[in-house]
């Protein structure tokens, strides 16, 4: 529900001009909606950015839909206004990295090439 | 770290190392600057300003349930703010009720959780509200608040006329930046204007509307896209209004405006005042108003939030101050300042204590309230006060020549330059030219901000669910024919206040009186643009 997207849609730029392919998927998804996209798009990452303090419902539902749908192996990213105490219970959750307010574009850009790059690996991918 | 190599200010105005009267050749007082209170209302709107009276600290709150929210509403106003604001929550921002699916995660967690007038009612509980004036943070939801809050006060024995406070109500800059929309522009503006012309002849101490740059700004805009699109979209309402058929006295004297407080000191200052002499003149020039209140322009204010940092938490008091000394020197109004711990969460209460004590000590040490529109004359500010004025015709003109500010919405063109201002700013931090304390300098090695976070219970989602089947239960059906009367006013044109108050009155809840109107309407799709 949230309507900010200041952080959203400039890291999706800043991926997008370090070489990804980026599905913008516009404001107001649904865990659903988020999964339905990435399945059909055939998407390596899921990156979710989240201002309203309702990020463990939504990190939580988006990785348990993931893993139902077989994305487990998807890269599932974000950040925004999120207490560091919340961090741990979000990796829990399988949310592989949280990026809070600060965060660096190299840095995030770093991340998702590695964290990709990795999961193709242990796919069998090139 | 680097010497910084370009000198300039965020709008992209270069800075130059010394300014001289040689910078304002040609300056006319009379012309350019006026007496507080007169045209142009460069040095300020009131002939006496804060001599006679402060501005209003009015401090931006709301969580978890309405209880919750009324206790810190109680303790704000104990402590010496001198005006209320209401933060809804996301699920009434965008018009509907807690126990929507779409509501999950999201209950009490950004503002307050209301629903229907029984979390209003509870909301305000022991506010005299023919004696505080309330500013409601609503937009798409506007019409069900404003109403909500008529029907409140008339429970408690007062009525319209008496009211004092704000509704935001501004729709075009979340198309713009903050996206908080329900339906398309057209019917939203319809709204607008429904409410402008409810007001003039209801609530004359009310402001309809709050036409606001802060967010736009916030989004990543550059001051001068700030003062332009906020401006131009309150030409854009204002003509929306004669449009209806209004009398320009009628409604324009309760237009009023919100600026953010951002960084670069001098811009800000500049920004309050250009804005001040622009609308002056743009609103002599097209409309010719006999009430000068029709183009005095008002103010609430608000330090930036997005220069917060959630390294070093505690660095945010100096910001967040700084801040507000821009505002002060500005000339506005009214106030929020931002709390140190909102990187991490909503204002716990002693972060907000420490905000409002802020402005109170600007109020009462300082002495800066002793004379007006101190930096009048310098050199400096009058220079930046006319290049932000070009710049703001610059963008007219582009944005006239597309058709207009909705025009301009549709083909994406405001929302574009803010998407490229953030980018470039991103860039300048990545880069190392824009330094920001804690973040990519002056770091300190810290995993946990040593300070406390306020969390909100995700049991109050539950209660709040429980709360309103419990509503839903015991209110009758008299709200059917309510909502009935509001689809057929939606429908056909009339004026959608009478309805919507007759609706509230009967507890039908914001969600159901939203659904009847998207009904109607439709839904606004988010285009996607980045």
């Amino acid at each position: 529900m949230d309507g900010h997207d200041r952080g959203a849609k400039v890291v999706a730029r800043l991926l997008r001009d370090a070489g990804f392919e980026v599905i913008y998927t516009g404001l107001y998804q649904t865990p659903e909606a988020i999964v339905a996209t990435a399945l059909q798009e055939d998407a390596d990452a899921i990156g979710i950015s989240v201002l309203s303090a309702a990020h463990r419902h939504l990190f939580g539902e988006t990785a348990r839909l993931m893993r139902e749908q077989g994305l487990g192996d998807v890269v599932l990213f974000g950040g925004g206004i999120i207490p560091p105490s919340d961090i741990r219970l979000l990796e829990q959750m399988g949310v592989e990295r949280v990026f809070l307010p600060g965060a660096s574009g190299p840095d995030i850009v770093a991340f998702l090439e590695e964290a990709v790059a990795r999961t193709r690996r242990s796919d069998g991918q090139a | 770290m680097g010497a910084k190599r370009r000198f300039r200010n965020s709008s992209g105005i270069d800075i130059q190392e010394v300014y001289t009267a040689a910078d304002l050749d040609g300056f006319d007082y009379r012309r350019e600057l006026g007496f507080p209170g007169e045209m142009p209302y460069t040095r300020g709107p009131y002939p006496t300003m804060y001599r006679a009276r402060p501005w209003t600290i009015r401090m931006f709150s709301g969580f978890g349930s309405a209880a919750d929210t009324n206790k810190r509403y109680h303790y704000l106003l104990e402590q010496g703010q001198t005006g209320l604001s209401v933060a809804f929550h996301l699920p009434t921002l965008l018009g509907y009720d807690s126990d929507h699916p779409r509501a999950r995660g999201e209950v009490g967690k950004c503002g307050a959780a209301i629903d229907s007038l029984a979390d209003m009612e509870t909301l305000l509980d022991g506010i005299p509200l023919d004696k505080v004036s309330t500013s409601m943070t609503i937009n798409a939801t506007a019409i069900v608040a404003l109403c909500l809050y008529v029907a409140v006060a008339e429970k408690q024995g007062v009525s319209p006329d008496k009211l004092r406070g704000t509704v935001q109500n501004d729709i075009l800059k979340e198309y713009i930046a903050q996206k908080e929309w329900a339906f398309p522009i057209q019917p939203s503006l319809r709204i607008v204007v429904d409410m402008f012309e409810w007001c003039a002849s209801n609530m004359p101490e009310w402001n309809t509307i709050s036409v606001s740059g802060y967010h736009i700004r916030e989004a990543g805009a550059t001051a001068l896209q700030e003062l332009a699109f906020t401006l131009i979209d309150g030409l854009t309402y204002v003509e929306e209004g004669v449009k209806r058929g209004l009398k320009v006295d009628e409604f324009a004297p309760r237009i009023s405006f919100f600026w953010d407080l951002h960084n670069d000191f001098f811009e800000e200052i500049a920004k309050l005042r250009a804005a001040r002499r622009i609308w002056a003149r743009e609103m002599v020039k097209r409309y010719h108003p006999n009430d000068e209140r029709s183009y005095t322009l008002r103010a609430h204010m608000q330090t930036a939030g997005v220069t917060l940092t959630a390294q070093q938490p505690l660095n945010n008091i100096a910001r967040t101050a700084l801040q507000a000394l821009a505002g002060v020197l500005g000339g506005g109004q009214s106030m929020h300042t931002n709390s140190f711990d909102e990187t991490y969460a909503l204002p716990e209460e002693q972060a907000v204590t420490v905000a409002l004590r802020t402005q109170q000590i600007l109020q009462a040490e300082t002495g800066l309230t002793n004379t007006i529109d101190p930096f009048a004359g310098s050199y400096y500010v009058e220079k930046v006060t006319n290049q932000l004025e070009e710049g703001f015709y610059a963008y007219l003109e582009r944005i006239e020549g597309m058709g207009g500010m909705v025009a301009a919405i549709e083909a994406g063109f405001p929302q574009m330059e803010i998407a490229d201002a953030a980018s470039s700013y991103q860039s300048l931090i990545d880069s190392g030219e824009q330094i920001v304390v804690g973040v990519n300098g002056y770091q300190t090695p810290e995993d946990d901000p040593g300070i406390p976070i306020l969390e909100i219970d995700d049991r109050l989602e539950q209660e709040q669910v429980a709360r309103l089947a419990e509503l839903r239960e015991r209110r009758g059906k008299g709200y059917l024919r309510a909502l009935e009367s509001v689809r057929k006013a939606a429908f056909g044109g009339a004026n959608l206040v009478p309805p919507i108050l007759e609706a509230v009155h009967a507890y039908a809840t914001a969600g159901e009186i939203m659904d009847t109107l998207r009904d109607v309407f439709g839904e606004y799709r988010d285009p996607g643009y980045f």
